[in-house]
């Protein structure tokens, strides 16, 4: 019997920063994850965490505009106004934690500039930024003697009368399912890169998380929104940060141009994201790419300074590539990396069903809008991770005790028998695959109505086929092969979401960009889109929409 | 005709299978062949085989970038974290490759190694800033310069390659290992930590502590992310005997071969032996005496009383100008 006051599903920075805030509080917390917490995709982030620090001349309005003006308008400047004035706190109280930020002369935190910003306000740790600070919030939850339910595959959201009760789940390691009581969950199970290939995510970033909160009635925002970064390593994929353009680096096309002048004449390579990548694509297609790649160039910035400071970088290009940076230019594309879209939440992180809240990647406050700018992912997961662990605590007062039912265990356990007795038949990584090429496909850098109605057709037709998948594994112990099965039926989820979606906008903003309808249309679409989970719905989607909040800034034409 | 870069490549792999499901447990080796990108990694062949060949197969990856730390296994013998190991740098030309889980721990199946072991070592270190007090408002002031040094230990993402190769942890499972010594390091040297004297003289007292390091170097080898974690245990050493800590075998052993090289220019090893174990400690002295019987019945047995090497006058003189010049 697994009964928890809180249940936060992932590991990673918004999960555990939720964990120590309702740890603080007194409350009986538990983690599950898939993965070990330190093998979380927060990982992942490289160049840094931004944050208006208001006791050295910045002002959390200038990040909170410059992230409205990243956004394209599509944030709602309610839940940027409490990121940005919570920012600095949040990020002061990592490097208190023992987070070992970069410093200045003084000894105090020293900051590197970043996209769509003027103001240099990204605090980082080399190019291991996201690493960095998981292995400390990794340090704080043993030392507060953190309870986690290592290696466990949540499969089911528990909802009873329409409140989250907890989640049915199986133990990898034994293979056995339990269901685990909760008064509140909060889902921070990170984002659904593998919905595309290739990606820069990490092959667990499966959409599990907005594929429960979906199946239990919460609708799925801007989920067409769809973030590829600019500097992605030639053919491997491979994440190069952004921070190699912050601390100086160039962009350049076959001919040696930086070509960045002609779309950004005054942020250059440090124009929002969407922005960089659409340049890019664009000198690619009209032939002044190298091999269906663009160059980075670290050249000038000296060797000693590429390995104090994206030490990381070099490492990845050495490697995997061969390429010495301090040496010559590196070759680079846009690729698929973030999903601003996801579970609706408020400022809280509370979703529309009582007791299920979310926070990180998963989920959609909304604060990154139509692009989210490099480094506030960062601040998004600690931000909301706590407010996500604060409010969970209130609202638990008012819950009575867990809850008795036991059915949902019943059918899971049934559900995934069955599964694992269909007969042989397709594999699911070839599914799978034929899935996430059509979404790159369809939902690329630029789109259409055609290339969105083929990423749909492509869809239907992997829908299929999702009853003659089978599991080869039988085994109990360590069945992974069970649970890429399960997390491809959540990645179908996902990829439903966002070609609805993005076949509901009909305008270009930020990272949705038409080639059939160029223009931003804000009369008609300063909207986000909400994705409901219908089976009588055309498609199994149906869609509805809402106002964006709108507090202080009007949206005006966006220029880099 | 051009000569065409090859599309593909062969990869054949021979892998340790385990499955526990089996009564006791149930070992063998499987074979595989695979065609992949001539660029690939050996992560990517077993993706292959896992998702093409063998559904039954089970290993743990995650991001394919060398930050995540799960890939950890043996290619040939030696830990490495597949993902950032391309074939061609270990197959040049075309060698099955051997793959095995790592070592030292427990395996859970195929490839699958129970993370406990590890994660009990880290936690013995008391693995979290202890700092005396806390800024009510702002940061804690710190050079940028002992904050970059921190990197050194940062860069470690817990992929268990050190701990898998060590061979010391292979014949003592107490020693609390080279991961969880480098992280100790990390707090130790962190201006921000108010334990450093408690922590080192707890890794210095500690049984299976920073003495325990046979300094193999597997650990510096073996490590992908350039923390050698054996480079961080001498500095912990230096760090513990500056802090007074002396009263150690490993104290008395460095400071005895010190001595025995600086007056006869050779190691006196019957005195080192004794010295290292504490001439009052008699339990451990009577331990040595039936390695010293074996020993002489085989004619090993150091001469009781040192020779001094012929050049002993020069060694001398090399103590002194590094005495001086420190």
């Amino acid at each position: 019997m697994y009964e928890h006051d809180v249940l936060i599903i992932g590991g990673g920075l918004a999960g555990l920063r939720a964990a120590v805030e309702v740890t603080r509080a007194g409350a009986d917390v538990a983690v599950i994850s898939k993965v070990h917490p330190v093998r979380s995709h927060s990982n992942a982030a490289q160049g840094g965490i931004n944050a208006p620090l208001t006791d050295r001349g910045d002002d959390w309005e200038g990040h909170a505009y410059d992230t409205i003006k990243g956004s394209d308008f599509l944030a709602d400047q309610d839940a940027v106004e409490v990121m940005s004035s919570e920012a600095g706190e949040a990020v002061l109280e990592l490097e208190r934690m023992g987070v070992i930020f970069s410093r200045g002369e003084d000894g105090k935190l020293g900051t590197r500039a970043f996209g769509g910003q003027k103001v240099a306000r990204t605090f980082f740790v080399g190019a291991i930024t996201g690493s960095a600070i998981l292995h400390v919030l990794f340090e704080q939850s043993l030392k507060l003697g953190l309870n986690v339910y290592e290696e466990w595959f949540v499969t089911k959201l528990i909802i009873e009368d329409g409140v989250c009760r907890g989640v049915v789940a199986i133990d990898l390691k034994t293979g056995e399912m339990h269901t685990i009581k909760a008064k509140a969950v909060i889902m921070a199970a990170g984002g659904a890169g593998r919905v595309f290939e290739p990606s820069t995510n990490a092959l667990i970033c499966t959409g599990d998380g907005l594929s429960l909160a979906y199946q239990a009635g919460v609708p799925l925002m801007d989920m067409e929104m769809i973030q590829y970064h600019p500097t992605t390593l030639a053919r491997t994929g491979i994440l190069m940060s952004e921070a190699a353009r912050g601390e100086g680096g160039y962009l350049l096309n076959a001919a040696g141009e930086r070509f960045m002048e002609k779309t950004a004449p005054d942020y250059m390579e440090l124009a929002s994201r969407d922005v960089v990548s659409r340049a890019e694509q664009t000198e690619i297609d009209e032939g002044r790419g190298i091999d269906g790649n663009v160059l980075l160039d670290l050249r000038h910035l000296g060797r000693e300074y590429i390995e104090a400071k994206l030490g990381y970088l070099q490492e990845v290009s050495v490697e995997f590539l061969g390429i010495d940076m301090a040496e010559q230019p590196v070759p680079v594309q846009p690729g698929m990396h973030y999903i601003m879209g996801g579970i609706k939440t408020d400022v809280n992180g509370a979703t529309n069903v009582p007791g299920l809240y979310a926070a990180g990647e998963c989920a959609n406050v909304s604060v990154h809008g139509a692009n989210r700018l490099g480094a506030n992912s960062l601040l998004d997961t600690v931000v909301f991770g706590r407010r996500s662990g604060a409010h969970a605590v209130e609202y638990i007062k008012s819950v009575g005790a867990h809850s008795k039912a036991e059915e949902d265990l019943a059918n899971e356990k049934a559900r995934i028998q069955a599964l694992l007795d269909r007969p042989k038949g397709e594999r699911v990584a070839t599914i799978r695959n034929d899935m996430a090429r059509g979404m790159t496909k369809g939902i690329g850098v630029f789109r259409d109505q055609a290339s969105m109605e083929g990423a749909l057709e492509n869809l239907k037709n992997v829908k299929s086929r999702m009853g003659g998948f089978s599991i080869e594994n039988k085994g109990k112990v360590f069945n992974t092969d069970l649970m890429f099965g399960l997390e491809l039926e959540f990645m179908i989820d996902c990829a439903e979401a966002v070609v609805a979606g993005a076949l509901t906008r009909k305008e270009s903003r930020g990272a949705h960009f038409r080639t059939d309808i160029t223009e931003r249309d804000d009369e008609n679409w300063l909207k986000h889109t909400l994705m409901y989970k219908d089976e009588e719905a055309e498609n199994g989607v149906r869609v509805e929409t809402s106002d964006v909040t709108i507090t202080q800034w009007e949206p005006v034409k966006r220029v880099y | 005709m051009p000569e065409t870069t090859p599309t593909t490549m062969h990869v054949k792999l021979k892998i340790k299978r385990f499955d526990p499901a089996e009564a006791g447990g149930k070992t063998w080796w499987q074979e595989y062949e695979v065609d992949v990108h001539p660029d690939s990694t050996v992560l990517d062949s077993l993706i292959e085989v896992r998702e093409q060949n063998d559904g039954t197969l089970a290993l743990r990856c995650a991001c394919r970038a060398s930050i995540c730390g799960s890939c950890g296994m043996k290619v040939n013998g030696s830990a490495k974290l597949v993902c950032k190991t391309r074939v061609v740098d270990v197959a040049p030309n075309g060698e099955q490759l051997t793959i095995e889980p790592m070592g030292n721990q427990h395996v859970v199946k195929d490839l699958v190694i129970s993370l406990d072991s590890f994660f009990s070592q880290i936690n013995r270190v008391e693995p979290f800033l202890q700092p005396s007090f806390v800024p009510e408002q702002g940061e804690y002031t710190a050079s940028n310069d002992s904050m970059e040094n921190l990197l050194t230990s940062m860069n470690c993402i817990m992929c268990g390659c050190c701990v898998s190769d060590c061979t010391v942890l292979e014949v003592d499972a107490n020693f609390i290992g080279p991961a969880a010594l480098a992280k100790a390091w990390r707090f130790t040297e962190d201006p921000r930590d108010s334990k450093r004297d408690e922590r080192l003289k707890n890794l210095n007292d500690e049984d299976g502590g920073m003495w325990d390091c046979t300094r193999c170097m597997k650990c510096v080898e073996v490590c992908p992310k350039g923390v050698a974690p054996m480079d961080r245990i001498m500095e912990l050493r230096e760090a513990a005997i500056e802090a007074g800590n002396t009263n150690t075998s490993g104290y008395r052993h460095t400071e005895s071969f010190y001595n025995s090289v600086k007056k006869n220019g050779r190691l006196d090893e019957t005195r080192l032996a004794i010295d290292s174990a504490g001439w009052t400690n008699i339990p451990r002295l009577l331990d040595l005496a039936p390695i010293g019987i074996a020993a002489m019945r085989k004619g090993k047995l150091p001469p009781l009383m040192p020779h001094k090497s012929e050049d002993h006058k020069k060694v001398k003189d090399l103590y002194k100008s590094v005495e001086d010049e420190a």
